[in-house]
């Protein structure tokens, strides 16, 4: 028999619909497959009989003609989704036992689908991160080796277990989210596809919040219409969420495949930064390349503002972090360790409860915003991201209908390598995926290519708000060019 | 702008996170690069630009007055340290 961990989402879809596997086969093959890839630390809590439980009900409901658009296809859930009765701790120490009374918008619609929950899945702690390694539970090892190496690599951050899940097969697809660049980042290192919607388009209720206005919840999945299928479920008006945007969710995946022709492709120039690798230029070239081809009409734009992008969003994510975080008090959940008084208590457990990445970008956030340097620091930072997406105001206006940069600056980077001495070095990671966040714009990072080292290197499209349709066209016509990106080896089973 | 290791100590307490003294100046580095590091927004011209306030142009919408949710005390305090009658626990601040 087959494979069926190999199956995209899409065909998983199809062959259960058609009745050629049942969701239960499918669930078993990938529970079996999740606990033989426990060196890959991907999951943080496995739900087998959850998982065969609910792939159970979607057999049941495909026999009444019941399915729903996800029927019985086994998805990974990152841990930030609060997940009714299933524990949620966004990889901090502070809610490790943390168990939701309540579901999140976004994963409630998936089960409203059909879809089928396999476990919770590794990620930065509260999403702060660009490498994975700042979890609680530990780095999660990315399946991909450099040749001839077996180095462990990362698998970016801070999504990081839903893009190795994804790629390592042990996952039909995963939900994620993106604050400055956290879908789309471990998207390209792993050889994934990822999406981060428009702000506003996927609701925020019940995933735990970072900067609340910067986080997106998105897909991670092996192909652009993988992803297309699953952010049809994901997107939606929630009226939970005041941000949360009241518009109809359009049919993705008709997208996919449509063509691209007459389409103007903007190439911005102050992506070109200075020490850009060989690799990562020949890789943009190749995806103007590919675009060119399929009939768009490639033009060169500017965004000045771009270089600002990483600055100011290092003022806005801490202090809105810093804001989020000041929830976690030893008081309605969590740990508590005691103190001489009530205020020694509150800094106790906040020490033991966050780790080093989290304590301190909530000490700069709280520094951005204390009495004096408010507006030097967050006022000026606001006003800085007013131009940054005014910038891409004025390229939409000239009817640019996407713009085409690289993902990263580089390929996976090896665990431990980066940002033991300067945090921002890590910080540099986001230099092409933050701006997108800063303005509110959807984004998608597809696979362009690999590394002289075998890695994979992403492309990222960036659209107009609510055009995420364009992007699934765009994303279609790179990953057909470039061929998908497989595996090179399962060494961990 | 840079931070001495008495501001460090400052924001570590409105922060309400205990720090031992020799974090302090590991600490004090790592802000201080991070400060460095937007310090570029300086030289950006800002001068009748309007702060970023929604990500969207939209209005935030209200809704009625009206109490929508609730009567599960059990749930809200399922997950707290210390409860007692459906209270959350705290140590004592008024003398």
């Amino acid at each position: 028999m087959t494979d069926l961990t190999q199956l995209t989402l899409a065909e998983a879809r199809d062959a259960v619909a058609a009745k050629t596997i049942s969701s239960t086969e499918i669930t078993k093959a990938f529970v079996d497959a999740v606990e033989k890839a426990r060196p890959l630390n991907a999951y943080v809590l496995e739900t087998p009989e959850k998982a065969l439980a609910m792939a159970k009900a979607s057999d049941e409901r495909i026999a009444k003609g019941q399915a729903g658009p996800l029927e019985g296809l086994p998805l990974g859930i990152k841990d930030l989704y609060a997940t009714e009765g299933t524990r949620t701790t966004a990889c901090s120490k502070i809610i490790g036992n943390f168990v939701p009374a309540y579901e999140s918008t976004v994963t409630s619609q998936l089960w409203r689908d059909g879809a089928v929950m396999l476990g919770k899945l590794n990620n930065d702690e509260f999403a702060m991160g660009s490498s994975n390694e700042t979890s609680a539970f530990g780095p999660v090892v990315s399946p991909w080796q450099r040749t001839g190496s077996n180095a462990k690599l990362v698998p970016g951050g801070s999504s990081g277990g839903s893009s190795a899940a994804v790629a390592a097969n042990i996952c039909l697809g995963a939900t994620a989210t993106d604050t400055g660049g956290s879908i789309r980042q471990p998207a390209a290192f792993t050889g994934t596809v990822g999406i981060k919607p428009t702000y506003g388009r996927c609701s925020r209720w019940g995933i735990v919040a970072f900067a609340s206005s910067l986080d997106q919840a998105g897909p991670i999945a092996k192909t652009v219409r993988d992803n297309a299928i699953l952010l049809r479920s994901m997107a939606g008006f929630d009226p939970k969420d005041s941000t949360s945007v009241d518009r109809p969710v359009p049919d993705y995946e008709k997208a996919v495949g449509a063509s691209v022709k007459g389409m103007k492709i903007g190439i911005p120039k102050e992506y070109r930064v200075d020490g850009m690798s060989a690799e990562i230029e020949a890789l943009w070239q190749k995806g103007a390349d590919m675009l060119r081809a399929a009939g768009a009409e490639i033009v060169e734009v500017s965004l000045p503002h771009t270089k600002y992008a990483l600055p100011a969003y290092y003022i806005v994510a801490p202090a809105e972090a810093s804001s989020n975080l000041a929830r976690y008090d030893g008081v309605r959940y969590g740990v508590r360790v005691p103190g001489k008084d009530i205020v020694s208590m509150y800094e106790n457990t906040r020490a033991e409860g966050f780790g080093k990445e989290v304590r301190r970008r909530i000490m700069i956030g709280t520094y951005v915003l204390s009495a004096g340097y408010y507006d030097a620091y967050y006022v000026r930072a606001q006003k800085i991201r007013t131009l940054i997406r005014q910038d891409f105001e004025k390229v939409y206006a000239q009817g640019v209908n996407a713009i085409l940069t690289p993902a990263t600056p580089s390929a996976a980077f090896g665990i431990g390598e980066k940002g033991g001495a300067d945090p921002v070095e890590m910080y540099l990671n986001d230099v092409f995926t933050v701006t997108v966040n800063m303005a509110g714009l959807p984004g998608i990072a597809v696979p362009g290519g690999l590394s002289t080292e075998g890695l994979p290197l992403g492309l990222q499209l960036i659209g107009r708000p609510f055009d995420e349709e364009t992007l699934f066209s765009l994303g279609e016509v790179i990953e057909q060019a470039a061929g998908r990106i497989a595996l090179p080896q399962r060494w961990w089973a | 702008m840079s931070v001495d290791s008495a501001t460090v100590r400052r924001i570590a307490h409105l922060a309400r996170i205990s720090v031992n003294d020799d974090e302090i100046a590991p600490l004090q580095n790592e802000l201080n690069a991070i400060l460095a590091f937007v310090e570029q927004l300086n030289e950006v011209d800002v001068a009748n630009v309007e702060p970023m306030t929604s990500v969207t142009p939209m209005q935030l919408r209200q809704r009625e007055d009206k109490v929508t949710d609730g009567h599960y005390p059990n749930k809200i305090v399922g997950n707290a340290p210390l409860t007692e009658d459906n209270y959350f626990l705290v140590p004592k601040v008024v003398e």
